[in-house]
């Protein structure tokens, strides 16, 4: 349980706070290196916020090889839709340690991503769902799962950015 | 819409091969609900699949052809399609996305409605006079409802052809995208409700535009088929120029070329070759040739697209000149197994959706186009003539969204009966 109790709602929030910033400031190699190398990166269908990846067809269902296949396009200038890339600023809140076990930490938080793009602004809301883990760096994602509280992705239209 | 004006919309000059588009039909409000009328009145639409309400008292609510619809299984197990609309005053009758009950309550005045869409109960209805005729007042069902092997479509044209008289053509490759699994298809769950700030006809083009796929797409090509080490020569070499695009009549379209490497090729690669196999004891080796061994891109007017790379069904409908409505799903086998299942969803969403390898780069590059018809009348017109010159245009060429345009082009003119849309001057000149 040692390794349980080092878990707290600061230490998480503050791990959140910099990830965010990673992803804000495009630094997408280092924010690749904050997820476990079986880690998985989540975006359920907004029909079915609760759904499980392996039955049910979601927006994103990242393997570790798939996201960083995923941030290489978004570095390589051929990802268009991220070329001029969009500004994006994150709010991060209420963050919720709900469960500690076996080294796992179970936290859950508020976000919305403000995104700007030619003149249009699109703002997606919703909660991280993760799974977090120890490593000798600090914390790490063993699931990151961005669950938007959107209807539809209307008039937002794409998810071309990390969520 | 003055003829004359319509007319000139398009500049369809087969035996010179000039092809030209002129960007006023992007972004005319006009031309709008023209086609609000013309076009999408006068066909059949998509509006859901009937693996989407299996069972009696299932239903779905959605917009089709701008109109709040309600699809249910009736208590004698018939699929229905009402306007969801109360016949009182108009309130929304369902709120809910989907579910399953065995009435229908609109709220507002507590007016309720069988399954078949009858009224069954209309609260202190002694105060009506005898001229309230209650067989008249149940919801109002869609002018036409026709299934095509699950797929429901819903007209608004109630002296509309059959829907099989309208596939036409179309009817046979529906049949091949829908036969590639050996058992009728279904909706999965998880459904794909986006928008693009661009005109609705630049996604006809663009879901089934061959030139666009390697330079729009290079990251999914180049970059992600590669680093899960995939062979992507299947892509970029000299196969893909094999592949045709045909006008199948009425506006219908469709592109095909040889089945390529995808992740699912890698992933399910034994899965798909027993079903390939088993398809060929079930309907012999031409047609599991047929079927299996291509990939096709179809497109039903006015707003229908299948994909058979990622096996999707897509639909979209313009709120505005620069803005639609899309809605997608994945239409997949029933009974198979839980790994194929998440092979195929992996293959999906590797490259179709809001967060897709794919679809991002074409919701941006159509949002592009519609910025750019701000020119519009000083840059007029749109090139669309690829291909015009040969005998088989190729699926890169742009014969499949002529013979959509050229449907379009009559339609907008109010023009009834067949319209030739393939680019033959023979058939041209025995039409007029």
């Amino acid at each position: 349980m040692a390794e349980d109790a080092a878990f707290t709602v600061g230490e998480i929030e503050r791990f959140l706070v910099d990830e965010a910033a990673l992803l804000d400031e495009w630094r997408l190699e280092e924010w690749l290196t904050l997820l476990a190398p079986d880690a998985r990166y989540l975006v359920p269908p907004l029909d079915m916020p609760d759904a499980d990846h392996r039955d049910t067809l979601f927006l994103i269902a990242d393997d570790r090889r798939t996201l960083a296949s995923r941030v290489r396009q978004l570095l390589s200038g051929t990802t268009w839709a991220e070329n001029p890339r969009s500004r994006t600023r994150r709010l991060i809140t209420n963050v919720r340690l709900l469960a500690t076990d076996g080294g796992e930490a179970r936290a859950t938080a508020n976000f919305a991503v403000w995104r700007f793009q030619h003149e249009q602004t699109d703002v997606y809301v919703g909660q991280y769902r993760h799974v977090l883990a120890r490593s000798p760096a600090g914390l790490m994602f063993r699931e990151r799962r961005a669950v938007l509280d959107l209807e539809t992705l209307r008039p937002h239209g794409k998810l071309s950015f990390i969520l | 819409m003055d003829m004359t004006k319509a007319q000139d919309l398009i500049i369809d000059d087969r035996a010179r091969g000039v092809f030209r588009v002129n960007r006023r039909v992007f972004t005319d409000p006009e031309i709008l609900e023209e086609e609000r009328r013309q076009v999408f009145d006068r066909s059949w639409l998509y509006a859901g699949h009937e693996s989407e309400i299996a069972k009696s008292g299932d239903f779905v609510t959605r917009k089709v052809g701008g109109r709040p619809i309600i699809l249910v299984r009736d208590g004698d197990g018939t699929a229905r399609a009402f306007l969801n609309t109360c016949p009182h005053r108009g309130n929304i009758v369902c709120r809910e996305p989907a579910g399953s009950t065995r009435l229908f309550r609109c709220f507002y005045h507590a007016w309720a409605f069988d399954l078949g869409g009858r009224l069954a109960a209309v609260p202190g209805d002694d105060a009506y006079t005898q001229a309230f005729d209650r067989d008249t007042l149940g919801l109002k069902p869609v002018p036409r409802l026709e299934i095509y092997r699950g797929m429901m479509f819903v007209s608004f044209d109630p002296a509309i052809e059959s829907l099989v008289s309208y596939l036409g053509n179309a009817r046979e490759y529906l049949d091949l995208m829908l036969e590639f699994g050996g058992e009728e298809v279904e909706i999965v769950h998880g459904s794909q409700a986006y928008s693009m700030k661009a005109n609705w006809k630049l996604l006809v083009e663009n879901s089934m535009d061959g030139y666009h796929a390697i330079p729009t797409h290079q990251r999914f090509f180049n970059q992600y088929l590669a680093d899960i080490g995939m062979d992507t020569t299947s892509w970029a070499g000299p196969i893909r120029i094999q592949g045709i695009g045909l006008a199948l009549g009425g506006g219908h379209a469709v592109i095909e070329n040889r089945a390529r490497a995808l992740p699912i090729t890698g992933t399910a690669k034994g899965e798909l070759d027993r079903i390939r196999a088993r398809l060929v004891e079930r309907v012999g080796p031409e047609r599991a040739h047929r079927i299996a061994d291509y990939s096709r891109n179809l497109f039903i007017f006015p707003n229908l697209i299948l994909i058979s790379s990622w096996h999707t069904i897509r639909t979209f409908y313009p709120l505005a000149p620069n803005y639609m409505e899309i809605d997608a799903w994945a239409n997949l086998p029933r009974g198979e197994s839980p790994e194929l299942r998440q092979r195929r969803f992996e293959n999906f969403i590797s490259f179709l959706g809001p967060a897709g390898f794919g679809t991002p780069d074409d919701v941006y590059a159509l949002e592009g186009c519609q910025r750019g018809f701000a020119a519009w009348r000083e840059l007029s017109w749109s090139d669309i003539s690829r291909g015009m010159g040969r005998e088989q245009p190729s699926s890169q060429d742009e014969l499949q969204m002529r013979a959509f345009w050229r449907r379009w082009h009559a339609l907008i003119q109010g023009l009834r009966g067949q319209t030739d849309c393939s680019d033959r001057l023979e058939q041209r000149a025995a039409a007029e």
